[in-house]
């Protein structure tokens, strides 16, 4: 079994050597997952795996046999308003071409899990597996620092 | 920070956003195509009998089955969508193959046959253009496409004059565009008998011409809408108007929809990168500092085919001496046909090859003569009034050059830096470098080509709008940037105005998206629809309800004394009840420009901005690594609509001109690409990248009807020459080739 954005899916066994990018974006319609080089260097295709970000087209189901999956599609809040992450995306002018926003989106998150006031060396370094062409980076780098403070408001002395 | 506006940024960061991959149609199949083995031969048979018996395979198209054109471009109709006989290039398509899904298409496309006449293949546009050479396209009778010269004053006077001459050679490489998303297209035949198409395109207008010139319709019989596209920097022009006929081609023969979603290897193979460039300068100075003459003799590769080498080529030839006024100017430009992948529009387009090399020559010129490199260029840049190399006074608009360099070198100190820099002291163990670079560039087309654009904005008898241009949204956020011009001319808020998702049977012809000219033509065309719509407006008032109305803010019509005579919804409502449609058509024709071929002297665009960057570096001797720790830039945008976006615009052109200027180059053997994806072509990533500072100038522009000019290509022209200077004052040494390949010292 296998949890995508809380919905759980049996595998059969002619599914199991099946690429999860593939999965998700052929069986499940999740098209936000993106295919860019399909070799796991772009990192368009990056979902998290037990809050992990991962790259789907690295993975077959076999792989991810009885996770948690995220994709873009399923980080929204539960009230259907955008999750703090996408909304600093859209206020920092962090989006382009938008075809790299998914995957930098999920490992952004997978980081500000882990570390909730990372530096921008520290952003920089969680996001050197997402490949964008259009933004040099610093509005998206903006964008998580700007998520950070809103979602983890430092504590007042 | 003031908030971004982009009408797509909610669709792209909650993955609804779709792109053509990622819809499918009832009963669609998937076509996959055979790329030649081999760069030139010729071909004798090709075999598909084991092929077509694959499982899942629904047919396989040859040239042969082409009902329209088998050839068709830009400029010159060369390409061929299939090849019919000869293999000019690995990049050539030979087959397609159409099957019931994706992974039977790709495994039957390795069964075809091909006999192959093999041919001597040409790689060195050098060697091309010799007499003696084999002809690439022998209908042609020669390997030159095309040629431009500029004869500006006299060179042998120049010549005589000068008490110093410098000669330095530079070359550039190939470069990968790297958009994130490879070429995709999604065709079906309508009912109505029209061939619709959505693709990964940049220029849906230049993809309807490929489709329909391969199938034989009429433009009529062509529909492309267009959906969110991955990246384009000029790349997914001719390459992805091919695999949009293609993919037309296959759903027009089988009649069925049909998908063609390239790999990124296919993507690599095949699609045309930036022209590599031989540039060879000699530049002549006297002793007080100024510029006396340049001879300058460039080729570049254009590959196999055309593409739209003779306009890339064409801006090297008008900016040939950079920023710089030179009296006498010698210059011949070539752009040679060979075996090689084809070449085509990036980015910047003609204009990173050439600053370049000038940026650094000056420099080279300045030490020469004792000067430094900031006094040299102001005794040569070009200043308000002056006269280009092509003849053209650059008097339409403020010359912004002086401003754009004062503003970068004092945010980033660089007078009191460059007393720092360690030009490859054995003593240091980290070498620091700073330097920096200047540009003008022509906006928009120029004598390139006609350039005119258009606007629809029609408004709903709710008063809602409903707006298009003939613009492509290419993910710089052009339809954001209509939006808002649109919201400011009319007063009203963005949330009253929606794009409309464009399609080519809608809308004129605008041209392409290219040029860092959709801000400029595109909102000139808004800004002039606008104002149509708003004499359509005043006029219902003034018969109506006898007020003559001023102006147009916060949703309301104010008379020249500021009294709201009506609201927005009310004078809609009275246009609709006067049966009188809130509807205006605007274009924006750029004004005139011109040009001789024959002595390279015109007015070639017909307004201009300035740009400078300047970057700080250091390099570790031992290893040669390169790191990067500051760029600022300064570019005029006349006027800046989009703040957030036209920063990103900056970042995103700095990023990919230092990738250009450290490491990005697009290796070939035997006319392939070597490089198959991204692992063997590296472009920046996060931590390659400093901070980068971006310095918004704003000087309106008379010329254009929103005041704003353009911003994606200058960002992207003088960040590589600013790096190769800047590595220059650190380790003493130049690197005249691009990319700098570091020596271990």
């Amino acid at each position: 079994m296998i949890t995508v954005n809380g919905i759980n899916y049996e595998i059969g066994n002619e599914l199991k050597d099946k690429k999860l990018s593939e999965w998700l974006r052929e069986d499940l319609m999740l098209t936000g997952t993106k295919i860019g080089c399909n070799i796991g260097v772009c990192g368009s295709c990056t979902v998290l795996v037990n809050s992990e970000a991962k790259r789907s087209c690295k993975l077959t189901l076999k792989d991810v046999e009885g996770s948690k999956v995220v994709t873009i599609e399923g980080i929204a809040l539960e009230d259907g308003s955008l999750h703090p992450l996408q909304q600093a995306f859209m206020d920092a002018g962090a989006i382009q071409c938008g075809f790299c926003t998914p995957g930098m989106v999920l490992s952004a998150l997978a980081l500000l899990l882990k570390n909730h006031h990372p530096s921008r060396e520290e952003i920089r370094q969680a996001l050197k597996g997402n490949l964008c062409r259009c933004t040099g980076y610093q509005q998206i780098v903006d964008a998580v620092e700007l998520a950070a403070k809103q979602m983890y408001p430092t504590p007042k002395h | 920070m003031t908030k971004a506006f982009r009408n797509d940024a909610y669709a792209k960061v909650t993955g609804k956003a779709k792109y053509t991959d990622d819809y499918t149609m009832q009963g669609m199949l998937h076509a996959v195509p055979l790329h030649a083995p081999v760069a030139s031969a010729v071909i004798k048979k090709i075999n598909v009998d084991k092929a077509c018996a694959m499982p899942g395979v629904v047919k396989i198209i040859t040239a042969a089955d082409i009902p329209g054109s088998i050839k068709f471009g830009q400029i010159i109709k060369d390409y061929p969508t299939l090849v019919h006989k000869r293999i000019r290039t690995t990049g050539d398509v030979v087959a397609l193959v159409v099957a019931n899904s994706r992974n039977q298409a790709q495994a039957a496309v390795q069964a075809i046959e091909l006999e192959l006449e093999n041919l001597s293949p040409l790689y060195d546009p050098e060697e091309a253009l010799l007499a003696k050479a084999n002809l690439i396209n022998p209908e042609y009778g020669s390997n030159l496409c095309n040629y431009h010269r500029v004869r500006t004053g006299d060179i042998r006077q120049g010549e005589q004059e000068a008490d110093i001459v410098l000669e330095q050679e530079f070359n550039t490489s190939r470069i990968e565009h790297a958009y994130m998303e490879p070429e995709a297209s999604l065709c079906h035949m309508r009912p109505d008998g029209v061939m619709e198409v959505i693709g990964s395109m940049q220029h849906p207008f230049s993809t309807r011409r490929f489709v329909a010139s391969t199938l034989g319709f009429e433009l009529k019989d062509v529909e492309v809408k267009t959906v969110p596209m991955g990246g384009g920097f000029g790349g997914k022009d001719d390459t992805a108007a091919l695999v949009c006929a293609r993919t037309a081609l296959c759903a027009y023969l089988t009649k069925h929809p049909v998908k063609l979603t390239y790999s990124r290897e296919m993507s690599m193979r095949e699609s045309y990168k930036r022209h590599p460039y031989r540039m060879q300068y000699k530049m002549g100075l006297n002793k007080d500092g100024k510029i006396v003459f340049v001879k300058v003799r460039m080729v570049a590769d254009s590959g196999a085919y055309c593409s739209v080498t003779p306009w890339v080529t064409w801006r090297s030839t008008v900016q040939c001496c950079g920023c710089y006024e030179v009296p006498n100017v010698h210059c011949d430009v070539y752009g040679v046909y060979t075996n090689n992948v084809f070449t085509g529009a990036f980015r910047g387009f003609g204009s990173p090859q050439v600053n370049w090399a000038i940026e650094q020559l000056v420099e080279m010129a300045a030490e020469k003569l004792g000067l430094d490199e900031l006094e040299f260029r102001r005794i040569n840049m070009v200043k308000q009034g002056s006269t280009t190399v092509t003849n053209q006074v650059l008097n339409t608009h403020k010359v912004s050059l002086g401003e754009v360099m004062d503003k970068v070198l004092k945010e980033i100190d660089y007078k009191n830096k460059r007393k720092h820099c360690s030009y490859g002291d054995t003593k240091q163990d980290t070498w620091y470098g700073i330097g920096f670079a200047i540009s003008y560039r022509g906006m928009s087309l120029g004598a390139e080509g006609v350039d005119f654009n258009s606007a629809i904005i029609n408004v709903q008898p709710d008063g809602s709008v409903l707006l298009e241009t003939g613009v492509h949204e290419n993910g710089q956020g052009a339809e954001s940037v209509m939006m808002l011009i649109a919201a400011e001319e009319l007063g009203l808020p963005i949330s009253r105005i929606r794009y409309r998702m464009p399609s080519t049977s809608n809308i004129p012809d605008g041209g392409t998206t290219v040029a860092s000219r959709g801000t400029l033509l595109g909102g000139g065309a808004t800004t002039n629809a606008a104002r149509i719509l708003k004499d359509i407006i005043s006029e219902t008032l003034k018969t109506y309800m006898q007020r003559n109305a001023a102006s147009f803010e916060k949703e309301s019509i104010l008379d020249d004394e500021g009294q709201v005579i009506c609201t927005w919804n009310e004078a809609i409502g009275l246009c609709y009840s006067k049966q009188i449609y809130p509807y205006a058509f605007g274009v924006f024709q750029a004004p005139r420009v011109s040009w001789d071929e024959e002595t390279g002297h015109g007015d070639a665009y017909f307004t201009w901005v300035y740009g400078c960057q300047a970057v700080e570096l250091e390099v570790e001797p031992k290893t040669g690594k390169v790191t990067l720790l500051n760029i600022v830039a300064a570019h005029d945008v006349g006027k800046a609509i989009n703040r957030e976006m036209v920063k990103g615009q900056f970042y995103g052109g700095m990023a990919t001109g230092a990738g250009y200027g450290l490491f990005e180059e697009v290796p070939l053997k035997d006319g392939a690409v070597i490089p198959t994806n991204f692992h063997q072509y590296r472009i920046m990533r996060a931590t390659d990248l400093p901070e980068m500072t971006a310095i918004i100038v704003e000087n309106p522009d008379p010329t254009s009807p929103s005041k704003a000019k353009g911003i994606g290509e200058p960002t992207l022209e003088i960040t590589a020459p600013a790096i190769a200077n800047a590595i220059y004052r650190a380790t003493g040494k130049r690197y005249t080739d691009q990319p700098i390949k570091m020596r271990k010292q």
